[in-house]
Order: structure tokens, then C-alpha cells, then sequence
């Protein structure tokens, strides 16, 4: 089929402006009645000289995003036509910036890196929970609305654990954007959510330095590289780079998708809480690794074989963030034991979980007894003691101090913004409006009545 | 049980022969093993004429506009072969045209797809997820067994194709297994055929 002329009529569906020609699929907007959603609708290139490629994958998008529930993090899929006679998508139209529209702009600031960063991380966590990893994720594919929020677009060589992967039978070279494609992609793996990570860490990176970190391969051996040859470090790029930064871009990009950060929602925590990201030798790297290292690497990458893929989301939750509150000017010892001894339940039933202490306190403007940076440090004290007992290495424990005069409202907006999996907090009236509110399970711990 | 697809047959139930089927109306079967060949010699001396006439009718295969139904592959469903890899299935497919094939045959659900030439893929599907089988592809579904599991999960299975809209959903469901080993206890029958409704394995 070719591309269809803006106006002409499909299905009742009545084209507008062409708003891309690409060599897969072409894209109008629609034009008429206005529904609760502006629209655009994709067709692709099939026919006589057209790769088979595009028929699935066109395919491919419709089942995914099918069976994707409804989010702000993708468009929503509205009709499709039959791929044999009049094959056509119609979603929902993305209003917003694409990421390239930044990434021209590269290197930004830190700052700014990490907002984009964290809105985008959020996106893939939201399709990784149900399921979905993306498998081309790049700048292009990439919509911020302007709500801040982050879209992903094209779902055209995506893959969905529960449903038949039609591109599997397909195809025998790597499918995918060579830029940002994760070792095990380029090894024929495409059940592993941490390939988005690895992308998404080349995209940040892409951010922060101005420079791919791969280049733009055009041969598989290039292409292969990444196998097993460690990027320059962005701070070699870049000297401004912050520890927290390159600790993140680098756990990202990592070549074993096992030594990655666990889900895209811990990889949004560390974006939105730099000061708690756990620094490790990656963070002070200046230059890329020595040849003895690379000479190892390069032996193992022969016979590269990926690291089994966890297993889907709906089955176990990938490493979740669970938050405790912790009222720091209580003393009572007995609570805050019950508090310890619900947290070591959870981790019990969850091993990889992260914990992230809590406390609240008013603005600073509202007490006079201190400098806010010495009440600061006392709170972190105070929630330090109390995560002590727990014994869990410092990559899995995050300390907080929120200021507010609300502290229902700021554990909330903590939650929601984190991805908190589960709260436990002690009884009271925030407890109340904390639990109908919570976007996530909220436990109420009380200790046991002395008998 | 046999009167019961009867009935349904009588109001348009597509009925297709079984390897079991065959062995109780007296058709050579190979490969069946004592347990199995036990329990038909129960079957048989309580088929009534109207059982086995019933049984003797019934096709090894119903082909339904673009549907295939058989017990076993379509490749040879005389000879009983079971799908259990990506050859038997290319085979199976390859030996109609049909765009979707429903067998069962192998106790475990099973679905395979073509791709672009080659063998076809095959996949687990999840219980109760709708899959679009679209019809330029040819699709194998092993619906799986009622009963008699192999994957240690006692449900029954079973799968809806929902033709209108062009998708399957298999599905997994728990019956009253306890029961059903008690009466092939009481009936004298191996207590490996108990034992696997209990066990699912």
C-alpha cells in the first residue's frame, strides 16, 4: 500500500496533514469530529520492494500497545485495520517535545539531565510492570508533555512477556537502534527490561556529555564493541560531571545486564535523590578501563552469553522501594523496634528490595531553636540509628528528611513520585489519611501490648 | 462423559477421534503403556452399542473454513504423532493450510506461529491473556488436556477462540481432582492414574 494522499478517506477515518514519511511507516493526523483525544494514525510501508520487516512490526505494535493499559506513558491505541487488506494504527497524538529537541542542545546541566532522565525512567517503569519492554528506545521515541511526564512512542520492535514475539522468528542481525542498543539485544536476547536501562543510561549519557557513548556503529563488528569496551567516563567529557551522575550513567551502562541497576523505578529514586545515590568506583572513574581488563573482557565477549532475564513483572515485582516513616522525636524504643521488625518481614518475603527511611519535619522558617542545616543533620542521625539494626548494605538504605507542615501530604507526594512500592508507618491521623490516599499498600505497624 | 459429547455433538459440537478412542473401539494403537492399555480394557467392557457406534463415526480431523481440529498432528493424525518440538509442529502445519489448528493430543498448552519461513516459533501462552492470531500467519494451538496434566498443576485446560475478533485465550481451570482419583481407586484402575490427577505430573 502506498502512502495514502492527506484527505483521502480510511475506514471512516479522515486523514490530515502528513506529518512523517519514514521508511517503515507514514503518519497523519486526523482530522474531524474531536474526540476526548487528538489522534494521529500510522500506516505502513507495505507492497511490492517493502521489507517484511514492516509488516511485522506493524503487527508487533498493534499487539503491544493493544494490550497495554491505559497511561500517560504511551499513546493509547484507538482502531487498527487488518493487516492483509487495509493495514492502519490509530492512537492517540502526543503533544509535547521530543528528546532530541534536547539532546541538540547536549551537554546540560546535571540538573536538567537528571529531570529528563527521571521522567523518562518513570515511562519505562510503568511499561516494565506490565510487562512490555521497549527495545528502541532513543531520543526520537521519546515525547516529554507538558506536564513533565515522559511518553514513549513506537512500539514497533517491542515485546510483551505474555504475548507470541513475532520479530523472535524474523529476524537473524540484531533489530533495534545500533546507538543504543544493550550487549545482550546484539547477542539476540529481547526478554530482558534491563536492555531499556542500558539505553536509557547511552541517552543520558547522550545528555550529559554531548557524545554517544558508542558512536554511531555501522558494521556488526562496531556494533559489537560494546561487548566489551567500556565508554570514555562522562567526567573525562565533561569535567562538571557530579560523582552521583556518572555513578548513575555508568550502573546504566554496564555490560552485564546483571550488574545494572535492578528496574527503571530504582534508577528514577537515584535521579530524584542525587545526594542518596551509593557511590562506588564507577562514580571517581577518569578514564576507561586499562588493557588487561579490556583484554579479559574482549576473551569473555567471544563467547558472550547474556544473563537470564528476571522473570516478568506480573509474576514479582522487580525490587521494589519500600518507605518507612519514622517520627524522629519519638523515643519510643518499643515502636520503633515493631517498625524494624515489620521492615525485616518485608525484606524476608523480598530480597532485593531498597528502604527508604522517612521523617518529617516543618519548614525551617518555623523553628528558631537551630540552623536548618544542624536539624538536617540530627534527623539524618536520628533515622541512621534507626536503620542500624537492620544490617542491610548502604546501597539498599536511603535516608530522607522532608520538610512540611503537612506530613500526610509529603509522604504522599514522596510516594508517588518514587514509586514507593509499600509505606510503614506508625497509627495516627496522618496514618488515616496516608493509607486512603497512598498510591501503594500502606502498612500500620503497632507494637505488641506488653502482657 | 461419552454420553455427554454425544449430546453436544447433536447440537453442533465438532467431535474429533482420539488415540484413546481408537484403542476402545478395537483400532490397532501403538505405544500405549500398561496403565493406558489397562484402563481402555475398562472402557470397553462399558461401551454399550451406542457408545461404540457413536466413537466409530467420529472423523480424525474436521476442517472449518479456515480451522483445522485434530487429536494429534495434522501431518498423520491415523498415526498418532505428538507435537512435541518445533519439527513435529512445522510438520503439522505444513500439512494443511489451514490458519489456525487446534490439537491436543500433548497434555501441556502449547502455541506455535510461523514466522517468515523456517520453523515455526513456539510459545507459553499465559492463562487468560488474550492472543491476536491473525490470519496471514498459521497458528498451531495444543489446547491442552482435561485432566491428566503433565506440568505438575492440576487445573484442567482448555482455550476459547474468539473468531469474531480473530484471538485465543487458553485458560487453566481447578475441577474437583480429589473426587475424580477416588473413583479410579474405587474402580480398580492403576493408582498411577490416580496419583497424576493429584500430583498434575
Amino acid at each position: 500500500m502506498l502512502a495514502p494522499d492527506p484527505g483521502s478517506e480510511i475506514d471512516g477515518f479522515r486523514l490530515g496533514e502528513r506529518m512523517h514519511v519514514g521508511s517503515m511507516a507514514s503518519i497523519y493526523r486526523l482530522e474531524g469530529p474531536k474526540g476526548p483525544l487528538p489522534l494521529i494514525m500510522k500506516i505502513p510501508r507495505l507492497g511490492a520492494g517493502e521489507r517484511s520487516a514492516n509488516v511485522v512490526s506493524f503487527e508487533q505494535c498493534r499487539l503491544v500497545l493493544g494490550a497495554l493499559s491505559q497511561s500517560p506513558h504511551h499513546p493509547t491505541l484507538v482502531a487498527y485495520g487488518d493487516v492483509e487488506t487495509t493495514p492502519y494504527l490509530v492512537m492517540e497524538y502526543i503533544e509535547g517535545t521530543r528528546l532530541d529537541a534536547w539532546i541538540e542542545r547536549a551537554p546540560l546541566a546535571p540538573q536538567e539531565t537528571a529531570r529528563l532522565g527521571h521522567a523518562l525512567a518513570l515511562a519505562l517503569h510503568e511499561i516494565h510492570r506490565q510487562d512490555v519492554i521497549h527495545l528502541d528506545l532513543k531520543a526520537t521515541n521519546v515525547i516529554y508533555r507538558a506536564s513533565g511526564e515522559a511518553a514513549l512512542v513506537d512500539f514497533g520492535l517491542s515485546c510483551h512477556r505474555h504475548l507470541p514475539d513475532l520479530l523472535d522468528a524474523e529476524f537473524h542481525t540484531p533489530v533495534g537502534n545500533w546507538v543504543y542498543m544493550a550487549p545482550e539485544q546484539i547477542a539476540g536476547e529481547r526478554c530482558d527490561p534491563r536492555s531499556d536501562l542500558f539505553a536509557l543510561g547511552a541517552l543520558l549519557y547522550e545528555l550529559a556529555t554531548g557524545k554517544r557513548a558508542f558512536g554511531t556503529p555501522s558494521t556488526v563488528a562496531h556494533l559489537r564493541r560494546r561487548l566489551y569496551r567500556d565508554p570514555p567516563p562522562p567526567r573525562a567529557l565533561v569535567a562538571a560531571t557530579p560523582p552521583w551522575l556518572q555513578e548513575v550513567i555508568l550502573h546504566c551502562l554496564e555490560i552485564d545486564a546483571a550488574a545494572r541497576a535492578a528496574s527503571a523505578a530504582q534508577v528514577a529514586f537515584d535521579l530524584a535523590n542525587p545526594g542518596q545515590v551509593a557511590l562506588t568506583e564507577r562514580a571517581e572513574r577518569n578514564s576507561r578501563d586499562g588493557v588487561v581488563k579490556l583484554a579479559r573482557r574482549w576473551l569473555k565477549a567471544r563467547n558472550f552469553a547474556p544473563s537470564a532475564p528476571p522473570p516478568p513483572a506480573t509474576d514479582v515485582t522487580p525490587l521494589p522501594v519500600i518507605a518507612v516513616a519514622i517520627a524522629t522525636h519519638e523515643t519510643d524504643e518499643p515502636f520503633f523496634e515493631a517498625l524494624r521488625a515489620a521492615t525485616r518481614r518485608r525484606l524476608a518475603a523480598e530480597g532485593g528490595c531498597r528502604i527508604a527511611c522517612l521523617t518529617v519535619v516543618p519548614p525551617a522558617a518555623a523553628l528558631s531553636d537551630d540552623t536548618p542545616t544542624g536539624r538536617h543533620i540530627k534527623q539524618l542521625v536520628s533515622l541512621r540509628r534507626w536503620a542500624k539494626p537492620l544490617g542491610l548494605p548502604e546501597e539498599r538504605l536511603t535516608y530522607h528528611v522532608l520538610e512540611s507542615d503537612q506530613p500526610a501530604a509529603a509522604l504522599l507526594d514522596y510516594a508517588a513520585v518514587n514509586e514507593v512500592e509499600e509505606i510503614l508507618m506508625g497509627p495516627g491521623k496522618e496514618a488515616v489519611q496516608v493509607a486512603t490516599q497512598a498510591p501503594c499498600s500502606v502498612t500500620i505497624v503497632r507494637p505488641l501490648p506488653l502482657s | 462423559m461419552l454420553d455427554l459429547i454425544a449430546l453436544h455433538a447433536t447440537r453442533g459440537a465438532i467431535v474429533v477421534l482420539g488415540n484413546h478412542d481408537a484403542a476402545a473401539i478395537g483400532r490397532p494403537v501403538h505405544g500405549m503403556n500398561v496403565q493406558a492399555l489397562t484402563a481402555i480394557a475398562w472402557t470397553r467392557k462399558r461401551l454399550g452399542k451406542r457408545h461404540v457406534d457413536f466413537l466409530h463415526a467420529l472423523p480424525l480431523s474436521v476442517r472449518e473454513d479456515d480451522r483445522l481440529y485434530v487429536h494429534a498432528s495434522a501431518a498423520t493424525p491415523e498415526r498418532w504423532t505428538y507435537v512435541t518440538g518445533r519439527r513435529q509442529a512445522a510438520q503439522c502445519i505444513e500439512a494443511t493450510d489451514a490458519s489456525i489448528i487446534f490439537c491436543g493430543h500433548v497434555h501441556e498448552q502449547k502455541l506455535y506461529y510461523t514466522g517468515a519461513g523456517g520453523y515455526p516459533m513456539p510459545f507459553q501462552p499465559v492463562p487468560g491473556t488474550p492472543i491476536p492470531t491473525a490470519r496471514h500467519r498459521q497458528w498451531l494451538a495444543i489446547v491442552g488436556s482435561a485432566g491428566q496434566p503433565r506440568d505438575r498443576n492440576t487445573a484442567a485446560c482448555y482455550a476459547l477462540a474468539d473468531l469474531a475478533r480473530a484471538r485465543i485465550t487458553f485458560f487453566r481451570v481447578p475441577y474437583d481432582h480429589g473426587t475424580a482419583a477416588q473413583k479410579i481407586r474405587a474402580a480398580g484402575l492403576p493408582e498411577r492414574l490416580a496419583r497424576r490427577l493429584e500430583r498434575g505430573s
